[in-house]
């Protein structure tokens, strides 16, 4: 017999399209289902492309435990049909068919949440429109329904929060999001240009400009076979734990502003300053862009950059230290931040919830130590895991992940220190192999952020797949606040602070 | 309590004092100079290169309206064209935005096109509802950062509202997605008037990578009187509070 999937144990990777196994629908299913039990695997990609007048899917799947990716995929008729949904038995499929069927209009029968996930420019039904989102109700004189956005209070992105009430409790909580589409994907794949490519990666998610700029430059680098020297591989892992630690402090200024502990939160604000500045002083801007290039960089660090990294890490990891060990002392911050907004380890599961949401519910989730890429790969990497799953873990999580990343970087910068001084310069315009499919993980500070890409006859990239770990975790949050109090929502939705460009696209 | 106070000496002082010249790191992209004696054949070179079309084919001047700060001209151009680190680039006409060759000259506010009851009723105090409308959440947090301990926006009694009835005008970050260009309009619609429209961020002002994107919907932007273009990729907060400041006509 044909071998069912394609294990691939390197990523980022790219394997010819027709190595991947194809396999009829019900076959498909059903492997999917039953590596899916596991629970070192989740699933990192599925969706589906137009490809030679019919719809080819396509499912990747990640075991943490063994390293190993699996591609395996199958065809359905091209435009409307009507197929099984496996969400009831794996629920955290329940985006990925709610994606193709918004895109693609399959239907997925049996699908218990069968709803739009962001209204594409390009979806298939232009009846499905922002205005008539199908909230869930629930009927009942105790009930009330708190409608809060799309433009919220403060400073921040949109999405509309449906809450439904009894008295103060939350019952439920849908989340409807896709204010923020703009087209990525489909921008990514009509360029031809690589420059533009690269500029545009800066620009999806913001807040993790590092992160997608790496996700994309290594899915170039796989597909054209090159390798930046190992001076900038490790810079490029700097400027990744950088961004971590920096959006990690600024959530934890965000959380005390939410429960009014002033002083944590301007100190932290002010040590997020700090680190920002830094990564400013390295290449000109306070988020990274346009740190990280396919090939090589703009931006090489030097020694001076080095030596600033250093003392200014010194510095905020003392500061931070100091300062979160009084946040997560006071009575008034843990009375609430504890078993405030839990999400158990059977809901993260079965969510697919990926990142920090997986971390703090007792899931050892991180491509870092799962699927480490570059300079990870030589470094003995232990993710941070915590049990509890509520709003105190997330938080104290973000305070280890920090401690963590300091030391990582220094490990770093002296293994930098004795790499010759190779200088690889960006390559905007390689020749990238034909009639291929790509993938890479990166290990942002959300979570993993995936791209992927399929290239036709003469190497141009056809389709780009871009997946932001807010893509389950919006699902995890919505869980959390379950019967709390509507006013603890700001601190469960601060703990996660989720991505809403990310998710819209 | 003791905890507290050694937290406190720690933290030190760390506000910009002053918010007109505070230093920042030399490689910032702020505003370009490029020099007089470009050739022609070295427009087209880089004129070609730039991802957003932001270089004038013609003239070499570059658009800040347009320009997503990537630096790559001057990768390819260092001769030519420099960015320097000056983040004071606001501007209250759309044109005023394009640098021409040879112009060294700092970029200045034109007094002339203000409003006049901006100055006369905001001078003291203006609350600004922030509506982001397919940002990337960068300039969204360069925003938030304006008000931090640093740069302490509010000490001119400038603030973000939670509520657009409370507030004295909009400011507007993202290239306007479709999905938002609905909700953009209402939130202007219950500013009660005179208001202020600030454009923050590339994107917001001419789209950036997502002009022409079939999801990004423009109109509400073209139907209306800017008062202030605030580029940047993203806007740098020393970039938007100095804008403001001119915009108000303050020290
Ligand atoms: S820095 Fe601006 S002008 Fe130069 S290439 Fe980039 S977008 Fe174009």
């Amino acid at each position: 017999m044909n071998e069912l999937f394609r294990e691939i144990s390197s990523n980022p990777f790219t394997v010819s399209l027709d190595i991947i196994p194809v396999l009829d629908y019900e076959q498909f299913c059903d492997q999917a289902a039953r590596m899916l039990k596991d629970e070192s695997d989740h699933c990192v990609a599925y969706y589906a492309v137009e490809m030679q007048g019919s719809l080819k899917l396509i499912c990747c799947i990640a075991n943490d435990r063994d390293h190993i990716l699996r591609v395996f995929s199958s065809m359905l008729p091209s435009g409307k049909s009507t197929v099984r949904s496996l969400s009831k038995e794996v629920p955290q499929l329940h985006i990925y068919e709610r994606e193709i069927y918004e895109n693609h209009s399959v239907v997925f029968e049996g699908h218990p949440w069968p709803k739009p996930v962001r209204y594409p420019h390009n979806r298939a039904s232009k009846a499905s429109v922002m205005d008539n989102y199908p909230f869930y109700r629930i009927e009942g004189e105790e009930l009330h329904e708190v409608g809060v956005g799309p433009v919220h209070a403060g400073v921040i992105e949109p999405g509309h929060f449906r809450f439904i009430c009894n008295g103060e409790k939350v019952l439920h909580l849908e989340i409807q999001l896709g204010y923020q589409h703009r087209g990525v994907e489909r921008l990514l794949a009509e360029t031809r240009s690589g420059i533009w490519r690269c500029v545009l990666c800066d620009n999806i998610v913001g807040d993790t400009s590092v992160g997608y700029a790496l996700s994309y430059a290594r899915l170039i680098e796989s597909l054209a076979g090159i390798q930046p020297s190992r001076a900038v591989q490790i810079e490029r892992c700097i400027g990744l734990e950088l961004e971590r630690i920096a959006v990690h402090i600024g959530d934890t200024a965000a959380l005390c502003g939410d429960v009014a502990y002033q002083l944590g939160q301007v100190v932290c604000e002010a040590l997020r300053t700090e680190i920002i500045n830094t990564t400013q002083f390295w290449c000109g801007n306070r988020f990274g862009k346009g740190l990280v290039r396919p090939g090589g960089t703009n931006y090489k660090m030097t020694a001076v950059v080095a030596d600033r990294i250093l003392s200014v890490l010194k510095d905020v990891g003392l500061r931070f230290a100091s300062v979160s060990e009084r946040i997560y002392s006071l009575q008034s911050v843990l009375a609430r931040f504890e078993d405030i907004g839990q999400v158990t380890r059977q809901q993260a599961l079965s969510t697919g919830a990926v990142g920090m949401a997986a971390r703090t519910c007792g899931i050892r989730r991180d491509i870092r130590w799962s699927h480490p890429d570059q300079y990870y790969r030589d470094y003995p990497f232990e993710p941070v895991v915590l049990e509890n799953g509520d709003v105190l873990a997330r938080g104290q999580l973000r305070v280890k992940e920090v401690s963590e990343s300091i030391n990582l970087i220094s490990g770093l910068i002296s293994d930098w220190r004795n790499q010759p001084d190779e200088h690889s310069v960006p390559d905007y315009n390689c020749n990238l192999s034909p009639d291929s499919f790509a993938l890479s993980l990166t290990e942002g500070w959300r979570g993993e952020i995936c791209h992927s890409a399929i290239t036709d006859g003469s190497g141009n990239i056809v389709h780009y797949k871009v997946k932001d770990p807010s893509f389950h975790n919006w699902m995890a949050l919505a869980l959390a606040v379950r019967n709390q109090e509507i006013s603890d929502f700001p601190v469960c939705n601060k703990s996660f602070n989720l991505s809403y460009c990310g998710n819209d696209l | 309590m003791y905890r507290e106070i050694k937290i406190l000496r720690q933290h030190g002082i760390q506000y910009v004092r002053d918010l007109r010249n505070q230093p920042v790191s030399d490689l910032f992209r702020g505003r370009p100079v490029i020099s007089g004696d470009i050739t022609a054949a070295e427009i087209e070179k880089v004129s070609s290169l730039c991802p957003v079309g932001a270089i004038d084919k013609d003239s070499g001047s570059i658009d800040l309206g347009l320009c997503v700060f990537c630096r790559e001209c001057e990768f390819c151009l260092k001769e030519k064209i420099r960015f320097t680190n000056d983040y004071r680039i606001a501007a209250s006409r759309r044109e005023d935005l394009v640098i021409r060759p040879g112009i060294e000259a700092p970029l200045r506010l034109n007094v002339e096109v203000i409003r006049k009851e901006i100055r006369r009723i905001y001078r003291h105090s203006l609350k600004l509802r922030q509506v982001s409308a397919g940002g990337d959440n960068s300039c969204e947090m360069e925003l938030n950062a304006s008000g931090n301990v640093n740069f302490d926006l509010g000490r001119h009694g400038i603030e973000f509202t939670a509520s657009p009835r409370h507030a004295d005008g909009i400011v507007i970050t993202g290239p306007v997605s479709a999905n938002m260009a609905a909700a953009l309009r209402l939130t202007y619609e219950a500013v009660p008037d005179p208001k202020v429209i600030i454009l923050v961020g590339t994107d917001a002002i001419s789209g950036g990578m997502y002009a022409g994107s079939p999801a990004v919907d423009r109109s509400f932007i073209e139907e209306h009187h800017i008062d202030l273009y605030v580029p940047g990729n993203p806007a740098h907060p020393l970039t938007f509070i100095n804008g403001i400041l001119d915009l108000l006509g303050k020290k």
